[in-house]
């Protein structure tokens, strides 16, 4: 390894570093590297009949790749990612656009109510996401609905929030909520790291607000727009505890109705092991090779990235 | 609230501190000419405003209403049934839902203590030092931040049952103390904040590096902790699905897990539907009063930042 900065290092030989970082290993290896191995293995293994007839025995053997087919082929599993997809394309958008118009609304002097509108749409961030379904859904079931009560009193019936495809919006609703005071925030810091001469500048030069937004800020806090919208690619590929939450109260969501409820299931309900460790894996893969992909495609437009 | 949000994020810092780098809070402060359309932007962030304030009105006061009141009086108005609601959600299996609670506040304030001094000594060493095996770590560390940690529940799942440590704390609490993230961010604040010279000249007067660290690096990584400690912190008080998957024993809940068994149950137990709205409006207010209160130290440039580092 080659000494990339701290010239220190070259003179002074410690062992400082490694019983710094030893707590780190040991936890990512405990807790993470282990976790994925173990799966791995599992992931190659099944309970199958062995023996003649009623008299077989169950026993746990080395199955290679069957687990890893039956997940690719279930079709279910496949429709979860469907699902997801869908969700994902109403609740990413929304919570990056909306957050990038607040950012930017926070940022321009002639807004009034700024530092209010700050903190009250920050809020909903401290508020756990199976709090957050708990309180949506209750304005969601037609009982107790305000939206509902309204569009009744006007006899137009009530809102179809948790029937059909209406299911889709009212999840992903959920998740902006939850989601744009954060990356707000975020983007918010970012422009507020934009030296204000270049505004200005454009400003005497006659350009709108508008323009300036788009041609001036936008572009400078591009590398936060990165990072926000891999945050929400990523959470987006772990929904669980919101559809989780939502299920009692509507007949939409299955027991399999995203990945990872459906992996919960072969785990958990089924006690299928082995099958739940591969689907984990594939989605764990899946996630990083997004995440970098992601990455290196903005890379080359922002001249920033994770590294 | 006031007090709590002049100073909240990194305005307040840059009109009032001494944060020369920054935009002056006086050039944004006047009026060009052409900075007339006031209206409308107003608008636009008091319906934000309202839109994610709209559902803790509607908990704190849907609180309020007995059972009946629930389902038949219009939602905003206010019921009557307050002090029965508290009392039922006390009273609820012997007082489990100030167990969950307590439970909640060990799992994230335990957990994301140890965690921030782990991340921080791991990433003002990556940042520090030149050892054998950095570039390695640095990309598993990499790597950990772009694989979920949902998405590993269950194989940890698998390891703490084989361990037999599944349904104890310790089965929620350790894995909640590796955190890439916080990891990743340490050393950019470390690279940011911590001069190596500063450093070196400590050497140089012969301070052992242990003295080096206690003296000089931690305290100048400060800010930086304690950001990493409330993302940490936000995002164990928020987890769902790692104790709901290592936990059996209702007493070891946490908040989260506990009013997801009230609402699961309640679809044929309907009292537990008043248990669970009074029970989120109870979790829920002294979050956002510790969300008020701690705005101001949370230095979230940090995250916008480090993607340039």
């Amino acid at each position: 390894m080659t000494s990339l900065q701290g010239p220190q290092s070259a003179r002074r030989r410690t062992r400082a570093p490694y019983l710094l970082v030893a707590p780190a290993v040991l936890l990512f290896l405990a807790f993470l590297a282990v976790p994925i191995g173990y799966a791995v293995y599992l992931s190659a293994r099944g309970l199958r009949l062995t023996g003649p007839g009623i008299f077989g025995t169950r026993q746990e053997i080395f199955v290679g790749l069957d687990n890893y087919a039956r997940v690719l082929t279930d079709a279910e599993f496949w429709a979860g990612f469907g699902r997801l997809a869908l969700y994902g394309l109403i609740s990413v958008p929304l919570t990056l656009g909306l957050a990038l118009l607040f950012a930017l609304l926070l940022d321009y002097a002639g807004a009034r109510g700024r530092r209010f509108a700050r903190t009250a749409i920050f809020l909903p961030y401290a508020i756990p996401g199976v709090t957050a379904s708990l309180l949506w859904g209750f304005m969601y079931l037609p009982s107790t609905s305000p939206f509902s009560y309204f569009t009744k009193e006007l006899g137009l019936g009530g809102i179809p929030f948790l029937a059909g495809d209406g299911i889709y919006p009212s999840l992903a609703n959920i998740a902006i909520w939850g989601g744009v005071g954060f990356n707000m925030i975020i983007i918010f810091t970012s422009l507020r790291g934009i030296p204000a001469e270049l505004s200005d500048a454009a400003r005497i030069d006659g350009a709108s607000e508008w323009r300036i937004a788009w041609h001036v800020k936008i572009p400078l806090v591009a590398p936060a727009l990165v990072l926000t919208g891999l945050f929400a690619l990523i959470g987006t590929l772990q929904v669980y505890g919101e559809p989780t939450t939502l299920a009692p109260m509507t007949t939409e969501i299955s027991q399999t109705w995203v990945p990872l409820m459906h992996i919960y299931r072969d785990a958990f309900i089924r006690d299928d092991l082995p099958l739940a460790s591969a689907a984990s894996v594939i989605l764990a893969a899946g996630t990083l090779v997004v995440s970098v992909v992601l990455l290196k495609l903005t890379q080359k437009r922002a001249s920033g990235g994770l590294s | 609230m006031t007090a709590a949000t002049q100073t909240g994020g990194l305005r307040g810092a840059g009109a009032g501190g001494g944060a020369a780098t920054r935009t002056g809070g006086a050039a944004r402060g006047h009026l060009l000419p052409h900075q007339r359309a006031k209206i409308l932007p107003t608008l636009v962030l008091l319906a934000g405003a309202l839109y994610c304030l709209v559902p803790v009105a509607w908990v704190v006061v849907a609180a309020t209403k007995s059972s009946g009141e629930l389902f038949s009086t219009f939602t905003f108005a206010p019921g009557t049934g307050l002090l029965d609601n508290l009392r039922d959600l006390f009273a609820y299996g012997d007082g489990r839902f100030l167990l969950w609670a307590a439970n909640s506040t060990l799992y994230a304030v335990a957990g994301s203590a140890a965690s921030t001094l782990i991340s921080t000594l791991a990433g003002y060493a990556m940042a520090k030092y030149d050892f054998r095996g950095r570039t390695v770590l640095f990309y598993a560390i990499l790597a950990g931040v772009l694989v979920p940690g949902m998405t590993l529940a269950i194989p940890q799942y698998l390891i703490m049952s084989e361990t037999n440590l599944v349904g104890s704390y310790w089965s929620v609490l350790l894995p909640s103390l590796i955190s890439p993230f916080g990891i990743y961010l340490a050393r950019v604040y470390a690279l940011s904040s911590v001069p190596d010279a500063t450093l070196e000249a400590a050497r140089i007067d012969g301070a052992s590096e242990y003295r080096i660290l206690g003296s000089i690096g931690l305290p100048m990584m400060v800010p930086g902790m304690v950001t990493i400690f409330m993302l940490q912190f936000v995002g164990t008080w928020n987890n769902f699905l790692l104790p709901y998957i290592m936990l059996s024993d209702e007493s070891r809940f946490p908040i989260t897990v506990g009013l997801y068994t009230l609402l699961a149950k309640g679809s044929s137990e309907p009292a537990l539907y008043g248990i669970a709205i009074v029970g989120a409006a109870v979790s829920v207010i002294p979050l956002i009063a510790l969300l008020l209160f701690l705005q101001r130290f949370w230095r979230l440039d940090l995250l916008s930042g480090g993607l340039k580092g």
